[in-house]
């Protein structure tokens, strides 16, 4: 191999077992995680064919889409969701593969259990049938989400057939100004490239801010990529990143983490190192933004307002506009911050991590939820509730009126009775605002933790500026 | 996987762009653990009103696109999330294939996995295609993917359509993929020893 190379090359070139003739390269995969919504087709597939889990120690699962977040000692009420979870508790069993179950204080999110636990790791390749698999790409691997046919597979084979995909980098460069977040970051990202932006690519995220930010805040930049059309986005391996994993129940340990450690500092992109497209943002330009309408593309800045889709020339992407105001129920031309809220959702894959926690926390501290206004908080895994019930972050949450709940996706998506009703309008650290995501009817505002925070004070979108 | 060769059936428009997952099929559809009995689903929130009735303006409400095989999209059709279910939904309802200017990566995979062809084409083409699919009396497309070409309801000249060639192959042959990689065994084996020599930290014992 010559020449200088990037992050996500030297990582695919290191998984590749066999190239065709066409340019379908059989991938070895590292890590495959696994969750109960898109696995049960896929293991009776296996049982069908008489097929074993290739490596069960390279696998691990959880429940996370359909569990409640209100006690769970009695079990799951809605019994489709309850077999669903049985299914994957017998399928694990059956197969042999390691399971955080229900009431395990490791359970979580998938996306937020990796990377806690050590599974996720710089330099492997990681799947998951679910999109937001990007999110492991924030410790410089090549995480991106599959279909259950393809699960199936990775069981079967710990491989898939992949194409090689194209390359992005996006560079933020300057400084973030107080207040603008790395959701918002993100959400500027989607909203510069659009929500096909990054189809066919893998975005590396670069430059000043993203190095500067955490590795929670990488993991929401890297989480929302799909938003962008990306099936995988990554940042270069760091100290930040060393230190995160160091001591991690899953992470290697002693000489092994010296070995690995020393693998993972050739990892990030050579200098001269070329991408299929490069996009650049000042991040001096990024506000605290808020979505309006029902792609996480339609971003507006807090000081903004609802666009007009006369604007817009071309008819189909008019139509879109027309048919997502008529369905968030906004006027062209109001402001954003006139905009009311009844809901506010703090969690999921994206903003569910203890950083995120604290944010709210910080915003909420001696405040009161504004009486109109139902602020749930569910924290991303049963640690990071855990951890901020320890840091007396529950108290400071409840005391300003929030619920605090059990760990899952939640109102993410809406599969457990965590619902918006029709026409209830919520503002949600969550990644989706398509129509009826966090239930029939919804209306679904994408912000970070601490607008949504704010948000939930003012019973209305309200630049949190004015609160730091 | 059931063969995929010449499909010829009625195409129904839908001038939507970034047609999502959740609008293909809701997530409460998600709790099954089967493949099929999904088409009752599919485009659930257009297709039905609040009472549960049919939406009488909804395209695959009306004669004659109730019968649609065919579907043609506006941009960036299928995206959001991973879920098989969309595209296990279209096939339970009867569409083989779905014509488009752009698809999101997730859904296009999925579709080959499930014996469904998407067709990538220029936005001109597919807008042509979709005014023909909704103003044709019998709007009848004919899908030939051994020559690559899509006959129309007008007898305008056909349009010839590009497919990755491995993925055209396991169409036609109706070909399963694990099947296919299982016999790259030995490879894997011999990958998978390298991996225990130069990176042993990604081995651990069975928790």
């Amino acid at each position: 191999m010559s020449g200088p190379r990037t992050l996500f090359e030297k990582i695919w070139d290191s998984h590749v077992i066999e190239e065709q003739e066409d340019g379908t390269c059989l991938l070895y995969i590292d890590r495959h995680l696994v969750h109960e919504v898109t696995s049960p087709q896929a293991f009776e597939g296996l049982r069908q064919s008489g097929r074993r889990v290739r490596r069960p120690d390279a696998t691990l699962a959880v429940p996370d889409h359909n569990l409640p977040t209100t006690d769970r000692s009695k079990g799951i009420a809605d019994e489709t969701s309850r077999i669903q979870v049985e299914t994957l508790q017998k399928n694990c069993a059956e197969f042999g593969i390691p399971l955080f179950d229900a009431l395990d204080i490791r359970q979580g999110i998938v996306h937020v259990i990796g990377p806690e636990q050590g599974f996720t790791l710089p330099g492997t390749t990681i799947v998951c049938g679910d999109s937001h698999t990007s999110t492991h790409g924030a410790f410089g691997a090549l995480a991106f989400g599959i279909g259950t046919s393809e699960v199936e597979h990775v069981l079967a084979t710990q491989t898939l057939l992949q194409k090689r995909p194209k390359t992005m980098r996006i560079r933020v460069e300057g400084e973030l100004p107080l207040g603008v977040t790395a959701k918002d970051v993100i959400l500027a990202i989607i909203g510069k490239i659009g929500t096909a932006g990054g189809t066919g690519h893998v975005i590396e995220y670069a430059g000043e801010v993203v190095r500067g930010l955490s590795m929670e805040g990488r993991m929401t930049v890297c989480n929302m990529s799909i938003e962008a059309g990306a099936r995988a986005g990554l940042v270069a391996p760091d100290d930040k990143t060393y230190a995160y994993l160091a001591g991690r129940p899953m992470a290697p340990k002693g000489a092994l983490w010296e070995q690995a450690v020393a693998y993972w500092r050739t990892l990030p992109s050579d200098e001269g190192a070329r991408y299929d497209r490069e996009v650049v943002l000042d991040a001096s330009e990024i506000e605290p933004l808020v979505t309006w309408g029902t792609s996480p593309q339609d971003v507006a800045p807090i000081s903004g307002r609802v666009p007009d889709p006369a604007a817009e020339t071309d008819p189909q992407r008019r139509a879109a506009m027309e048919r997502a105001l008529a369905y968030m129920g906004l006027e062209p031309g109001t402001p954003i911050a006139e905009i009311r809220i009844d809901t506010v959702f703090i969690g999921s894959c994206t903003n569910g991590r203890i950083e995120d926690l604290r944010a709210v926390a910080k915003i909420v501290e001696g405040r009161r939820v504004a009486p109109h206004v139902r602020a749930l908080v569910v924290p991303g895994s049963g640690l990071v509730k855990h951890q901020a019930e320890e840091e007396g972050i529950d108290r400071i949450l409840l005391d300003a009126g929030f619920e605090w709940r059990e760990p899952g996706c939640s109102m993410c998506l809406a599969m457990n009775p965590d619902k918006l009703s029709p026409g209830e309008r919520c503002a949600s650290t969550s990644n989706r605002n398509f129509e009826g995501r966090q239930g029939k009817g919804g209306r679904t505002h994408l912000v970070s933790p601490a607008m949504a925070a704010a948000a939930a004070i003012e019973g209305r979108f309200t630049d949190v500026r004015e609160f730091l | 996987m059931q063969p995929f060769r010449r499909l010829e059936g009625i195409a129904a428009p839908l001038p939507m762009v970034n047609v999502d997952t959740d609008k293909i099929i809701p997530a409460h559809w998600l709790k099954t653990i089967k493949r099929t009995g999904l088409g009752v689903g599919l485009f659930e929130t257009l297709r039905y009103r609040e009472d549960g009735s049919e939406n009488p303006d909804f395209v695959l409400n009306r004669e004659p696109w109730r019968r649609a095989r065919i579907l043609i999209a506006g941009e960036n059709f299928g995206c959001g999330s991973s879920r098989e279910h969309a595209p296990w939904a279209l096939l339970d309802f009867g569409i083989r294939c779905v014509i488009a200017p752009s698809f999101a990566d997730i859904f296009f995979n999925n579709c080959f996995k499930n014996g469904i062809l998407p067709i990538v084409l220029p936005r001109e083409t597919v807008d042509a295609l979709m005014a023909e699919a909704e103003t044709s009396p019998e709007p009848v497309f004919t899908i030939d993917l051994e020559r690559q070409l899509i006959l129309r309801p007008s007898g305008n000249a056909p349009v010839r359509f590009e497919v990755d060639p491995f993925k055209r192959h396991c169409l036609l042959e109706g070909l399963d993929d694990i099947g296919l990689t299982l016999k790259k065994a030995h490879e894997i084996e011999a990958y998978e020893e390298a991996l225990r020599r130069e990176k042993p930290w990604l081995f651990r014992p069975a928790a």
